[in-house]
């Protein structure tokens, strides 16, 4: 193995041809079920298909070099440790024919290395025809996922032959020629066409029936053999190679090794790129030039595909972090003498690498946290009514540019009384500063430095340093943290991480002749006041700044006055910016707003992250430098915990997200009627021709994207009439894991931003409430209701699908 | 031994650095404040898509400021591989001097300066003084 392989990460390079096999041009029909198993193919397997294939190019270098100098012992010593490697791992991924090809091959490696044996010609021949034998059964194993159908008895008996001291049969001759083309041309193909083996091994049993004596069989096997050809027949195989040049890449064609330096000095070009891309479209947008308007948008367009492209290479699934969970989790709950299945969702979500080492210790915390303190004794459970095995789920999905990751137990819960006792008790909050907190904000408390709940002190996890690193470790990549729990139901520790660190989309704003940066993940919203309302909107509690924003007190702080400097407004405009951090809100008074760009995060020196204001810098369009207000910290220096307003997130309500902030789909149903659906349960929006519509039973089904998806007819649903006239239907497609349903309504008229607060309880059937939206009445949505009209199996399958991934998981735990 | 410096004037005295510590040579570019941070950062600049700060040698060898109609130039050192610029008022040359002409800072040099400063060469005219880069760049 390469030295290099630890600092570097496969990158498919033809990610459609692995993903849709569909697309190959088969000669027959048994192609495609060959290239669909390969699909399935386990990981592991693929790893070790791509590391056999480059052992064996290894393998070939080395016999050529032992050609030139037998009885080297360097060599000989080299070959062997590449047979007894695929030997080993063959064994242990059950391939028995694999193994046993490579163990005699091992045996005779062995002698020659230890000078028992020396090297001959026949020596040479059958390690040769066990070379292409590994390779043959490597290939199978590639194309059907198995070995089976690859005869290994004859090159066995050859080698055992060499071995005891004979002459080699003539069976192994025949590969010989093969081989030796091989060998003297490195890689002419180095993964023969799989397709074909399992044809010549129908030939190779054909002939062993039939004699050997037609004139058909001599045109596929080059040299009549005596016995079962050891080789595949090489003609029809080399044809293959060259009529189908482009047919399916083998795993080891599909991807290469690239240096994570060379990602990241591309992430970085990318970067400039985007900002070249963002000045030029600024140029373009003030010149009235068609052809450059169109050429910077077409520029615009392909960087941002770049963009996304190159951010891929460096993305990597969340199992990377999560598969050495299980073990953690399984040694964990003997030790605490507790039953665990462990059940993973959404393994395949992919994060930024850098990212993902990043995450690697709060999420390991976490889990420890939550078998240790969250799960109960099996005892305690069964007395709780509940089974004595306890869930953990870990949980993972990309949400609004952000990847959420969950753990969640069926634990005892977090009891809101005893945190906020515990509080008091520290010191950490006053009896009255408790009495106006809400359930969810007093849950947030174990956030705090120095704050610990377990009532022992345990080797795992409650030493009171536990949940306070996890939150900083968190923000510093600008993530967020919360928790949520129902007492004797479970908890929930929720991870919300950016999707990369090296690009975030902000708000660059003007504070003083200078420009700032503020990361849109902490920018709730922006409010504007001219000088008349301002004089009456800010007023002020004994000094300090506040403002009320929709009936509750938003504390001010002025951007002028944390970072010392002047202010040049003086008309008396006021300009708030609301940012979270840390479930507190406040307004930051800025002087002018400019514009919302994705901007490239360049680190600054340790000297200016020390000052805790700023946390990078960044290149605008113009090439100016702005920094990038760190918010968190902004809101530790400028806010004493106890002016801060209290985000009011007591709503733990599944569909409406628990969030205070939500952004809606506003959809038309017909009759005037408005409905909203939170935004983060729409996968995608999609027109679908009418006429696409067909029948499952008394159900309405549309295909989509390879899929059926059951379709719910809002109107209908509601009671209302459908107003739209026309060819196509518009729905919104909601998905949850591998299902889908599509919503169908009239039109989709608006997504709101706003924080909507459900403001009436006034429901039917189907809603869940209603809010006023732009001053009108909308509806909103019951989702799981609609879904569950829809397809009633829905929620039901996805819990299934969790229960049979948490008996796996704990298989794998095992 | 002789050495090669690249040397720049502020308040008409004459530095020098080590030439091999000195990336490039640049006209002022804008540069963007940095409120709170130390008086001797005097900004970022963005030097091609790179984000360096610059340091005020004057700020940091606490001579007088420099006249606001008198434009700097910047003198890109790299440090540890890391790029940072040096406000000065104007650059001069590169120069080889020899160890011989080289004196230790006198006993009466106090203050921050004597941390900064190597000492000085003796030229035929006026003195030169070294800089210790690595001091000077820990503003």
């Amino acid at each position: 193995m390469p030295s290099g392989y630890v600092a570097s990460r496969r990158v498919p390079l033809f990610p459609q041809v692995a993903r849709r096999p569909v697309d190959v041009q088969g000669i027959d029909g048994c192609e495609h079920r060959k290239a669909g198993t390969v699909e399935e193919m386990d990981e592991i397997v693929q790893e070790f298909l791509v590391e056999s294939h480059e052992n064996l190019d290894q393998l070939d270098r080395d016999l050529v070099a032992l050609e030139q100098s037998p009885g080297s012992r360097e060599l000989l010593g080299s070959i062997f440790r590449t047979i007894h490697t695929i030997k080993g791992t063959s064994g242990f991924l059950a391939f028995g024919s694999l193994e046993a090809v490579a163990h005699v091959g091992e045996n005779l490696l062995a002698r020659l290395r230890d000078g028992k044996m020396s090297m001959t010609p026949a020596t040479t021949d059958v390690l040769l025809a066990m070379v292409d034998k590994v390779r043959e059964l490597l290939s199978a194993i590639e194309a059907g996922g198995t070995e089976a159908g690859v005869a290994v008895d004859s090159v066995v008996a050859a080698i055992t032959v060499v071995l005891e001291g004979g002459e080699p049969a003539a069976a192994a001759t025949p590969a010989t020629p093969e081989s030796a083309e091989l060998v003297a041309e490195p890689e002419p193909e180095p993964t023969p066409e799989p397709i074909l083996e399992p044809v010549a091994d129908v030939v190779a049993d054909l002939l062993e029936e039939l004699g050997a004596s037609t004139a058909e069989e001599l045109e596929v096997a080059p040299e009549p053999a005596p016995a079962p050809a050891p080789a595949p027949a090489p003609a029809p195989q080399a044809d293959a190679a060259t009529d189908e040049p482009a047919a399916r890449r083998t795993v080891a064609e599909s991807s290469i090794r690239v240096d994570v330096d060379l990602l990241d000095t591309l992430m970085r070009l990318v970067g400039e790129l985007v900002l070249t891309r963002n000045q030029i479209v600024r140029q373009a947008g003030e010149q009235a030039d068609q052809d450059l308007a169109r050429s910077s948008q077409r520029l615009n367009l392909i960087a941002t595909e770049l963009q996304e492209g190159v951010m891929k290479t460096r993305m990597q699934p969340i199992d990377h972090l999560w598969s050495k969970l299980p073990r953690v989790v399984r040694d964990l709950g003997a030790q605490c003498g507790k039953k665990v299945s462990l059940a993973m969702v959404g393994r395949e979500t992919e994060l930024d690498r850098s990212l993902l080492e990043s995450v690697k210790d709060p999420l390991t915390h976490l889990v420890r946290n939550a078998v240790d303190h969250g799960l109960e004794s099996p005892e305690d459970r069964v007395a709780a009514g509940k089974s004595a095995q306890g869930t953990l789920t870990l949980r993972a999905y990309h949400e609004g540019g952000q990847v959420v990751v969950e753990v969640c137990d069926d634990g005892a819960g977090i009891d809101a009384e005893k945190i906020a006792a515990k509080a008091v008790q520290r010191g950490l909050r006053t009896e009255s500063q408790i009495a106006t907190m809400s359930q969810a904000d007093i849950l947030q408390l174990i956030f705090l430095p120095g704050f610990s709940t377990a009532a022992a002190v345990t080797n795992v996890s409650g030493r009171g340093v536990g949940m306070d690193v996890v939150r900083t470790n968190i923000e510093g990549i600008g993530g967020t943290i919360e928790v949520e729990s129902v007492v004797g139901r479970g908890t929930t520790c929720r991870l919300r991480i950016p999707l990369t660190l090296a690009i975030v989309p902000a708000l660059t704003v003007e504070c003083a002749g200078d420009r700032y940066a503020i990361p849109q993940v902490s920018l709730l919203e922006l409010v504007a006041l001219d000088a008349d309302r301002a004089a009456t909107a800010v007023e002020d509690v004994n000094g300090a700044s506040v403002y009320r924003l929709r009936g509750t007190l938003l504390p001010l702080v002025r951007l002028t006055d944390v970072l010392g400097v002047e202010s040049d407004r003086s008309d008396g405009h006021v300009l708030i910016a609301v940012l979270q951090a840390d479930s507190k809100r406040f307004g930051l008074v800025i002087d002018r707003v400019l514009n919302t760009e994705e901007i490239v995060v360049k680190p600054l020196g340790s000297q200016l992250k020390a000052l805790g204001t700023y946390s990078g810098a960044t290149i605008l369009g113009d090439g100016r430098v702005a920094l990038i207000l760190d918010v968190q910290a902004l809101a530790r220096r400028a806010l004493v915990a106890d002016v801060s307003e209290r985000a009011d997130t007591a709503s733990t309500d599944e569909t409406l997200g628990g969030g205070e902030h939500l952004r809606m789909l506003v959809a038309g149903i017909g009759g005037g009627r408005r409905v909203a659906i939170p935004l983060s349960s729409v996968a995608r929006l999609e027109n679908i021709p009418a006429d696409q519509v067909e029948q499952v039973g008394s159900r309405e089904v549309v295909q989509y994207r390879g899929a059926i998806l059951p379709l719910l007819r809002l109107n209908s649903h509601l009671g209302a009439y459908s107003e739209r006239e026309g060819e196509d239907l518009v729905v919104v497609v909601y998905s949850a894991g591998s299902r889908s349903v599509a919503i169908v309504v009239d039109e989709i008229v608006d997504i709101v931003d706003d924080e909507t607060q459900v403001s009436s309880d006034v429901d039917d059937h189907g809603l869940l409430g209603s809010a006023l939206i732009r001053d009108r009445i909308v509806e909103v949505l019951d989702v799981r209701a609609a879904i569950l009209a829809a397809d009633p199996k829905f929620y039901a399958i996805t819990d299934a699908e969790l229960d049979g991934l948490a008996t796996n998981e704990l298989q794998e735990a095992m | 031994m002789s050495t090669r410096l690249v040397t720049f004037t502020l308040d008409d005295r004459m530095y020098g650095v080590g030439v091999g510590a000195v990336q490039e040579v640049l006209r002022g570019l804008p540069r963007t404040r940095i409120p709170l941070a130390p008086q001797t950062l005097a900004g970022l600049i963005n030097l091609r898509g790179q984000v360096l700060s610059a340091v005020d040698l004057r700020e940091q060898l606490q001579l007088p400021p420099r006249s606001t109609e008198h434009e700097p130039m910047l003198v890109v050192i790299r440090v540890a591989g890391e790029p940072v610029a040096f406000l000065v008022d104007t650059i001069g040359s590169v120069v080889d001097v020899e160890d011989d002409q080289f004196e230790s800072p006198p006993d009466t040099l106090s203050g921050p300066s004597r941390e900064l400063i190597l000492g000085a060469y003796k030229l035929d005219d006026q003195l030169l003084l070294a800089l210790d880069v690595d001091r000077a760049v820990a503003a």
